[in-house]
């Protein structure tokens, strides 16, 4: 069990794919941590020395936006956008698409389940 | 696809020149201007302008955070107040 900042407990899988269970690293940042450490990409991390684990720590810790850090900051700013008043900021109040997509059909990512319209069809 | 920056922020003429007008004579008045498509520039902060949406001029406080979007996104053209319940629907 290797604890990775805070919460994350990625195990049998190579060191890259595990990393990206945490929030804010992908395959890139993943890529470029295990060689900024100097791991292997092909080794898993029950493999790892708890030097190396540590190193991992550290780097993430140094290098990137992670986790709880991150999703505030991503709620910052759609806070800003709100508190500003403009277009986008509507946008997200309204929990509607945001960047000009339309709405008369999809956008069910935003919108959510689609809701029946009562007295439609006849 | 973004604007090239060496031609630099695109702002109307007008606006520019009644931005200038009132902040020499210092006095708060709504500056109205019907440019939609002007970048809001640093100098703008603390003016006030009503930027018109099609029916009127609505009244936009230039903060800082505003700085480098348009007018247009501050003065929304649509209006919409929800649909309203079908009466077709209570029959049935």
């Amino acid at each position: 069990m290797a604890r990775i900042a805070g919460v994350n407990i990625p195990t049998h899988k190579r060191v890259p794919i595990a990393l990206t269970y945490i929030t804010g690293i992908g395959p890139a940042t993943a890529k470029e941590i295990c060689e900024g450490v100097e791991i292997d990409l092909t080794r898993r991390v029950n493999e790892l020395s708890d030097a190396e684990v540590l190193k991992v720590r550290e780097f993430i810790d140094a290098n990137c936006l992670v986790e709880g850090d991150l999703r505030r900051e991503t709620q910052m700013n759609i806070k800003r956008l709100m508190d500003l008043g403009c277009y986008r900021g509507l946008r997200h109040r309204r929990n509607l698409p945001v960047r000009g997509q339309r709405t008369h059909t999809n956008a069910r990512t935003r919108k959510g389940p689609a809701r029946a319209i009562a007295g439609k069809k006849k | 696809m973004s604007r090239s920056v060496w031609k630099g922020p695109f702002v109307d003429a007008y606006v520019l020149k009644k931005a200038e007008a009132a902040r020499e004579s210092g006095r708060k008045e709504v500056i109205k201007i019907w440019s939609r498509r002007s970048t809001i520039l640093p100098q703008f902060v603390g003016l006030t302008f009503g930027v018109y949406n099609g029916r009127k001029h609505i009244t936009v406080n230039v903060s800082e955070d505003m700085i480098g979007q348009k007018f247009g996104e501050y003065s929304p053209t649509r209006t919409y107040h929800g649909h309203a319940a079908d009466k077709k629907a209570k029959r049935k």
